[in-house]
């Protein structure tokens, strides 16, 4: 066999080998094999000088090519196995991707906390800023400076937790209005008034000794009672769903006049009547009206110059309404199972 | 307040309209009806068929064949054919053998459903015709609990001599009663006719003025001093008026069945024809009154004429009331009293002794006028509290007193067979002046935002019983003098008249507007933005918000300090309420960690870790209240409280940590809290003295010179009391204004900071200190030694044993070095590494732990 015949077996070797490889391993091992120090293919390098000067050249050529061939095909092969390999590591290590995570605690916001921010949050596109008061309050506050004097029969509507006798647990946070107009006078206003309120009454599934409200004040030199109808329907909108409408209804309130309540079409029954909406379609939103002219006056503002409307609202009750909730003592029972669905 | 429909129709006619109908008008404008209850209408618990039915006549009762306490009655129902029914009914079976009766009745034909009368229960079933006693039978008479009017069975019901036959049933019993909810001081909504007259103007029909001028039909003679008692008002501040006719010869008796109707419907129990005509009339018109045996006046006045003297009590006078209990007065409550003491507490309840009972026959009727805030008072402080009391104390128009006076005279003349006199006595000493508001119709527009047209205004406030006299209508300034009508005590000022305008007009007509206004200038809310910033980063952590209740119990304070001789140190003196509900909730917080802690206990019936925190004030006096500056003298805080127990993770599918939590989570919480506030290099950590701590696990957390709380392991005691279970229980408490303070200091002075790009050297170094140099001391001596060299100093092992010897500890930390610079080299280091062993040599007596 001349050397043309042996080079060329080799190549035809090294070739069938390459294919049947399928690790690492026995790829380092070809390459050592034909390409090493002293492998097949590097020994046809050195067998160059046993030819006779004319065929050098060519057998040269031959055996460049043939490198080039199979350093090709080496190199896709690798690549071949490689991705083999990979994949069959990739496919042993497989998991079971429903397996419960590695638990990491998500906190939840208390529902009160939740129903709060999104009513300031509707409020403040309003430009209503949050003042709060305290819940310790002055009997003046609470009741005479909001035109309910000693005695009134106005003061039936609050069952009250006493102090002494000047001090009281607020029971609404309408003190608050008296307090922002008397700190920002001369200034128009608008604020909401959010607080924890305290009412004398046995704890049930229907009420609590404390409960959320959130008051609405506005003063100004031409604040009307469409501005408050517009303000509160805007208000429904954006907390009950656009679709909701609404109804405003004549009403009483010592420290408003005229009052009024708003109501909103049942969000349970759609406005036909059911038990939640006592069969009247309707769901009180809140009790609101134009500031009385001796809460204006209590408060610094001469109501023949300007003009307010006020608003109260309830917190926990929309956010029963909402979610279906029938015991408002759950909400500050704290029963975890309860916060967390929220 | 239940009004009857059929009752109110007396004096406006809405027959026709559709009781929904009536009602969505009638809360529109403020008369907000509650509930309304149907009976025999459709919408009814058990409507009645109009076809089956219907009024009868009982004509005849003949004995039955075959049955001893039964009886064949003859009924007519208009029908061609008089119908034959069986019964056993009481009142019937007592006539047997009568006939040519016209015993009105109600009358159901087969196929009617009604309840059944002889079942504890309301159960429904439907009228069959059957055979009782070899006698068929295909209809009934019926009784009230069989139409669902009585929850008792007794006998049947009987309907007026002058009922027509053969009519449905609901036309003569059928009804709707609206409840109203009438909120405020309004006297005038106290009374169906009130309310009647109100319903007249926002349904726009005639309203029936008849119950008002029973003085003209009596031709009563109205005088001082009448000839049948002596009149005197002694305090006339709180009585302005007091009138009293007298009613002679009269028959105590049932009333008539349609009053004792009305008045079950309207909620009150019928009693006798005299006391029911006061409650009748109180009713209607919303005059309380009061009838006094005029024997017994007599009989105390010596067989005299009784004087009646209306004056305050002597202080401690006592008289027994008609509920039989003996009163003790003060000297700020009216009495009725005659010669011989107390015969009324004025306006609230009568005397037991002057009561009309079964043998009166003359009434000395009272019908008065009181102080409302008086009446109030004396109805609070007795504990009295009736329809009377509630009536005065809603302010009654005290021009009615006569007129109702009058009007229940007439009753009583007419539905006892007695005679009114000729003469009333009336004393007015305080007979008010009529209320004239000026009134600018311009102020509607500026108030309501709507112009409502100045005729409209006009024709409202007529239509409400206000007299509109315009003063000046020239031009723009037009100003009108409205007298308003005396029983409207609270209309007073010119937006009481807007109201009125804007209400029977219809505030579901208004526009919407969103005001339009000079723009008040923002600020924020510190508190709020803060409480809110701690509530989210709290919330990352993984933690769940809690509200608990502000009120606690003495105890609670209590049981945060069980170890006897130690105290706790509260803030202040408690809030503590006059009036509680309960003991548990009597005073205000101090402390969040009660609610906090009974919390925990709730929650871990049902799961066993808990990670909860709670934003919220705490309450103390610091002085008293300051009713001119509006300070209430009380501290109110806003607090940060954090409680974590139970296992640190829950179980799962590989191997978790379930020890338990400890100091260190909590720690570890806080210093997260910390590092989003800025505040880590700057807070001050010491070991803590607190009742309610563990004394070995508990740290006191400071900023500069003010404490800002405390945290650490509960003492097991107060584990124990408040019922918890026997595991690490870490919480919390600090002071939220504290810690904003510094942390908005710190957001003020932040500056970027930068990010070396040459390689750091890591190195660990262990010192070995005394045991009681806190971890933290060391940490903060090799950062400032280091300076500004050591990027982070970082606590990797604490260890303690035989090889750095008894009563010391080595700590190892693992060194970052850094220059913002250069790279550092091996010189740079070693220079660096002596510095800090020389420091903390010298300042804590440190020693490198070599190995």
């Amino acid at each position: 066999m001349d050397l043309f015949e042996q080079l060329e077996q080799v190549r035809t070797e090294a070739l069938d080998n390459l294919v049947t490889i399928d690790s690492q391993v026995d790829l380092v091992t070809w390459e050592k094999r034909y390409f090493g120090r002293k492998g097949l293919v590097t020994q046809q390098l050195r067998s160059i000088g046993s030819l006779p000067q004319e065929e050098r050249k060519t057998f040269g050529q031959r055996l460049n090519d043939i490198k080039q061939e199979l350093s090709t095909a080496y190199e896709a092969h690798a690549q071949q196995v490689k991705l083999a390999e990979i994949e069959a590591e990739l496919a042993s290590g497989a998991v079971d991707v429903t397996l419960p995570g590695r638990a990491v605690a998500a906190g939840h916001l208390h529902l009160t906390t939740q129903t709060l921010r999104q009513i300031y949050g509707i409020f403040a596109k309003m430009g209503f800023e949050v003042y709060e008061a305290p819940d310790v309050e002055l009997e003046k506050l609470n009741f005479d400076m909001l035109n309910i004097p000693a005695y009134h029969p106005a003061r039936d509507m609050w069952d009250t937790f006493w102090v002494d006798e000047q001090r009281l647990l607020r029971t609404h946070t309408s003190p608050g209005q008296v307090r922002v107009m008397r700190e920002r006078y001369p200034e128009p206003i608008r604020v909401i008034l959010p607080g924890k309120c305290y009412r004398y009454e046995q704890i049930t599934a229907r009420s609590e000794h404390q409960f959320y409200q959130v008051e609405g004040l506005a003063v100004g030199r031409n604040i009307t009672m469409t501005d408050l109808i517009g303000t509160l329907t805007q208000f429904t909108r954006m907390f009950y769903g656009a679709s909701r409408t609404t109804r405003v209804r004549s009403s009483y309130f010592p420290f408003t006049e005229p009052s009024i309540e708003v109501d909103t079409d049942c969000i349970l029954c759609g406005g036909k009547g059911c038990p939640v909406c006592k069969y009247t379609g309707w769901l009180e939103i809140g009790g609101a009206g134009m500031t009385h002219p001796v809460v204006l006056q209590n408060g610094g503002y001469d109501p023949d110059e300007w003009s307010g409307f006020a608003f109260g609202l309830g917190v926990e009750r929309p956010a029963m309404m909402k979610y279906g909730v029938e015991d408002i003592r759950l909400f500050y029972r704290n029963d975890l199972r309860f916060l967390r669905q929220f | 307040m239940r009004v009857p429909l059929s009752w109110l129709n007396d004096y406006v006619d809405v027959k026709d309209i559709p009781v929904q109908e009536l009602r969505q008008r009638l809360d529109l404008a403020g008369l907000e009806v509650e509930t309304v209850e149907i009976i025999g209408y459709e919408g009814s618990e058990l409507p009645w068929d109009p076809e089956k039915v219907m009024t009868a006549e009982v004509l005849a009762v003949r004995p039955h064949p075959d049955a001893n306490r039964l009886v064949l009655v003859e009924v007519n129902y208009g029908g061609e054919e008089h119908e034959i029914v069986v019964t056993g009914a009481p009142s019937l079976f007592a006539r047997k053998g009568e006939s040519d009766l016209h015993l009105k009745v109600a009358f159901a034909w087969e196929g009617a459903i009604l309840y059944d009368g002889h079942s504890e229960e309301w159960k429904k079933h439907k009228l069959k015709p059957t055979k009782i006693r070899g006698v068929p039978s295909r209809a009934m008479v019926c009784s009230e609990k069989e139409l669902g009017l009585a929850e008792e069975q007794t006998d049947i019901i009987y309907l007026s001599p002058d009922t027509p036959v053969g009519l449905p049933l609901t036309e003569v019993l059928g009804d709707y009663i609206l409840d109203f909810d009438i909120k405020g001081p309004f006297g005038h909504l106290q009374s169906i006719y009130g309310i009647a007259r109100e319903v007249a103007v926002l349904v726009d029909r005639p309203f029936k003025r008849e119950p008002l001028e029973a003085i003209r039909r009596l031709q009563l003679n109205v005088v001082k001093q009448p000839e049948f008692v002596e009149l005197e008002i002694a305090d006339p501040d709180l009585c302005p008026r007091y009138t009293a006719t007298m009613i002679r010869g009269i028959t105590i008796q049932p009333s008539p069945l349609w009053m004792q109707l009305r008045l079950k419907r309207a909620g009150m129990r019928p009693i006798n024809n005299i006391v029911d005509i006061t409650n009748y009339v109180m009713l209607e018109l919303g005059q309380p009154l009061h009838a006094f045996d005029y024997k017994h006046l007599r009989h105390r006045a010596g067989s005299e004429k009784p004087a009646i003297i209306v004056r305050r009590a002597g202080d401690g006078e006592q008289m027994k009331t008609l509920d039989e209990e003996l009163r003790t007065f003060d000297g700020e409550m009216l009495l009725i009293t005659d010669g011989g003491g107390p015969v009324a507490v004025g306006g609230v309840m009568g005397g037991l002794e002057s009561e009309v009972e079964a043998t009166t026959q003359d009434v000395l009727l009272e019908a008065a006028s009181f102080n409302f805030i008086n009446i109030r008072r004396t109805s609070q402080t007795l504990k009295l509290f009736t329809e009377s009391a509630s009536r005065f104390g809603k302010r009654v128009d005290s021009e009615l007193a006569l007129v109702a006076g009058a009007r229940a005279a007439e009753l009583m003349a007419e539905l006892g067979g007695g005679s009114v006199g000729t003469v009333a006595g009336d004393l007015y000493p305080g007979k008010p002046e009529m209320t004239v508001i000026q009134y600018d119709p311009a102020l509607a527009q500026r108030i309501l935002g709507v112009e409502v047209p100045v005729a409209e205004q006009q024709r409202i406030l007529t239509a409400l019983e206000f007299q509109v006299v315009p003063v000046n209508s020239s031009g723009e300034d037009i100003v009108w003098d409205v007298t308003v009508p005396s029983y409207r005590l609270d209309v007073r000022i010119p937006v009481d008249l807007v109201e009125e305008i804007g209400r029977v007009w219809g505030y579901d007509q208004f526009p919407h507007t969103l005001i339009t206004e000079e723009l008040p200038p923002l600020r924020h809310n510190k508190e709020l933005e803060n409480t809110e910033r701690i509530q989210d980063i709290m919330v990352g952590l993984g933690l769940d918000e809690i509200i608990t209740y502000s009120l606690v119990g003495p105890e609670d304070e209590v049981l945060l300090h069980p170890v006897a001789g130690q105290s706790l140190e509260l803030p202040g003196t408690p809030v503590v309420l006059r009036n509680s509900i309960a003991p548990e909730r009597s005073q205000m917080r101090r402390s969040l960690l009660p609610g906090m802690l009974r919390t925990a206990w709730s929650n871990l019936r049902f799961m066993d870790y808990i990670a909860v925190f709670e934003v919220g004030s705490i309450y103390y006096k610091v002085g008293e209240p300051n009713l001119e500056a509006g300070d209430t003298g009380v501290a109110e805080p806003r607090q940060l409280s954090v409680l974590l127990t139970g296992p640190r993770q829950g179980r799962w599918w590989q191997e978790t940590d379930r020890e338990y939590v400890d100091y260190f989570d909590l720690k570890g919480i806080v210093e997260a809290l910390l590092a989003r506030l800025a505040l880590v290099d700057q807070v001050a950590w010491s070991k803590g003295a607190h009742p309610a701590f563990h004394p070995g696990r508990c740290a006191k957390v400071a900023l500069g010179d003010k404490t800002l709380g405390y945290m650490g392991e509960l003492h097991p005691l107060v584990r124990e009391a408040f019922d918890l279970p026997e595991q690490p229980v870490v919480v919390l408490e600090l002071d939220l204004a504290i810690l904003m303070e510094a942390a908005e200091a710190a957001d003020a002075e932040k500056k970027v900071g930068t990010m070396a790009t040459y390689a750091p050297v890591y190195e660990d170094l262990a010192f070995v200190v005394d045991e009681a140099v806190p971890a933290l001391d060391l940490q903060r001596a090799i950062v400032k030694a280091g300076y500004p060299l050591v990027a982070d100093a970082l606590l990797f092992d604490v260890y303690r044993g035989p090889q750095v010897g008894e009563g010391r500890k080595s700590l190892a930390f693992a060194l970052t070095y850094q220059a913002p610079d250069r790279s550092l080299d091996e010189k740079d280091v070693g220079k660096l590494r002596n510095r800090i062993i020389k420091q903390l040599e010298r300042g804590l007596k440190a020693q490198l732990r070599t190995a």
